[in-house]
């Protein structure tokens, strides 16, 4: 049943080529990993992928007609389609504060989407 | 406003928002950022995706909210700044001329520089795109400005002419903003960015990496219509019988980054052709006396957090020049790229330096090596002064080591430092 598939681990830019010996999404053993997040990020990936998303929501009366956001922790890989389209929903108006939060428990993940920096008034 | 500077730092993007924090926190009194846009921060305000942060902070943060960071402390500490305002000349007495809307024309006297105007983007123009001159052919971080501050996509269906991290960056976020990327090409056989932007930007999204592949020519009139790929050989020769046409309406290019020092010129200082940035010692100063140099102005990087780190030992060499009117001339040996190292920055050390700090060096490999590296410092007889092992050397990701306090008795007998990446 075990099988050996080669991951490259993103938690940082080393890019470790992981070698994830495992069963179906179950994780038995991780080489070639420079250090220890090799590991947690190889059972993550098998099992529920999760990646940072990054994009900008509309705003009113800013600076500039968007304001970036960030989603505060990793996201679930499959759902970040659906959150881009949610992201187009939303509107908010100036003044933004960094870490506000502009979209609240996004697609009901308990993750919130918040700004990446002020966004004056004009 | 003030005529007259103890340090004044140009360009308000990661490097200089730290040299006038470090000018500050040394001593500097009057400090001055001048920034050519409307805000500080610099292109780090349109890198809205994360990762940055990672070496700094042990945080993974976007771009926006690094740079909040040092603009939050730059205000804390008091430096002036002047925004919208262009420098159009500096002389090697370190007079500044420079225009603002509302100020006018303004002449400035500083004791000391620190240049962080960054870099700029190779353009269709330098990489002699054939083809004809529709609208659609936009540089990756034009389209990133665009996509990300100004709010409007520039096409719909994308080719993007190199593997370069802000190609692959644009590639995930026009993907995630409805478009359609066909194929990203790559002239070299290897990637030119950071792997983990390959798996997180293009092999989530499945998007194509072609590598040694390249833009024959563009298809269109008004507008592009289509690109032509091509397959090459080391030599860069297309190979016969390997054209595809693939129908587009934007060319995106990522093809390199050139450090923007036209007024490092005017200023007299001179360039390394390697970098195409200023030569520079341990404390980046440049040949000119009392002119330093920080960032991507200096050479490219890849992570921004070194780019930071630059920016304080140049604020902190500035306030110390802007102190004393001079520094120690200090011996200085020079630092030269050897076995597999294309560029080695800073090019000199003083050997002094090593009693106070660190000094951190950061090079380039030529060629890629896949399998475990050991960077070497070595002077004039092979003896080893600082190593660094490593699961493998790439030319798109910079090589850095410092070296520590611990070799300076080693140093002070070399006459010369060599740099090698070798299979270990």
């Amino acid at each position: 049943m075990a099988e050996i598939s080669e991951i490259i681990c993103v938690t940082c830019p080393q890019g470790c080529l992981l070698r994830v010996k495992h069963a179906g999404s179950e994780v038995i053993e991780v080489h070639n990993s420079g250090c220890k997040r090799g590991q947690e990020y190889a059972i993550s990936e098998l099992g529920d992928p999760r990646r940072m998303v990054a994009s900008t929501v509309r705003v009113n009366g800013g600076l500039h007609p968007l304001v970036p956001v960030y989603t505060r922790s990793a996201f679930p890989k499959p759902l970040i389609p659906r959150l881009a389209q949610a992201l187009r929903q939303v509107e908010v108006s100036a003044p933004v504060k960094i870490d506000q939060v502009l979209l609240a428990d996004a697609l009901g993940t308990g993750i919130d989407v918040v700004a990446s920096r002020d966004m004056p008034a004009r | 406003m003030k005529r007259d500077y103890d340090v004044v730092v140009i360009g308000s993007g990661p490097g200089g928002l730290a040299a006038a924090i470090a000018a500050k926190e040394n001593g500097a009194e009057h400090v001055l950022v001048i920034e050519r846009d409307v805000e500080l921060g610099g292109i780090l305000l349109q890198c809205i995706h994360n990762g940055f942060g990672l070496e700094l902070f042990n945080e993974d943060l976007p771009g926006p909210a690094y740079a909040q960071h040092f603009i939050d402390d730059v205000r804390g500490h008091g430096v002036e700044t002047l925004m919208d305002t262009m420098v159009l000349d500096i002389t090697p007495e370190r007079t500044i001329y420079a225009i603002n809307k509302g100020l006018g024309y303004l002449e400035l006297r500083t004791r000391a520089i620190v240049l962080a105007m960054g870099c700029r983007e190779r353009t269709r123009a330098q990489i002699l795109l054939p083809g004809s001159r529709p609208a659609g052919v936009y540089t990756a971080g034009t389209a990133q400005r665009f996509v990300n501050v100004e709010g409007f996509m520039p096409g719909e269906k994308f080719v993007i002419l190199g593997s370069g991290d802000i190609g692959m960056i644009m590639a995930r976020r026009l993907t995630i903003e409805g478009a359609k990327v066909e194929r990203v090409l790559e002239i070299m056989p290897y990637l030119t960015g950071l792997t983990r932007n390959y798996v997180q930007c293009l092999l989530d999204y499945g998007i194509i990496l072609e590598k040694q592949r390249t833009v024959n020519r563009i298809i269109g009139k008004d507008r592009v219509e289509a690109i032509e790929a091509v397959s090459v050989d080391e030599a860069w020769q297309p190979i016969p019988g390997t054209r595809e046409v693939i129908p587009c309406d934007t060319l995106l290019l990522s093809v390199g980054l050139i450090p923007e020092n036209e007024l490092s010129k005017q200023a007299g200082v001179l360039l390394d052709p390697v970098t195409n940035g200023p030569f520079v010692d341990d404390r980046f100063m440049t040949n000119v006396p009392g002119i330093f140099a920080a960032g991507n102005v200096v050479h490219v990087y890849d992570l921004v957090d070194w780019v930071t780190e630059a920016g304080y030992v140049a604020g902190k060499g500035a306030a110390a020049f802007a102190r004393d009117k001079h520094v120690e001339p200090g011996e200085h040996i020079p630092l030269t790229a050897g076995e597999n190292i294309r560029y080695v920055v800073p090019h000199k050390l003083d050997k002094a330096r090593l009693a106070e700090e660190q000094v951190r060096l950061q090079m380039r490999a030529i060629a890629p090596i896949e399998e475990r590296v050991l960077v070497t410092v070595e002077d004039q007889n092979g003896e080893v002064v600082a190593k660094k092992a490593g699961a493998y050397a790439r030319p798109g990701e910079i090589l850095t080591l410092a070296i520590r306090p611990q070799a300076y008795e080693l140093v002070q007998k070399a006459t010369g430092l060599t740099v090698n990446v070798r299979r270990r």
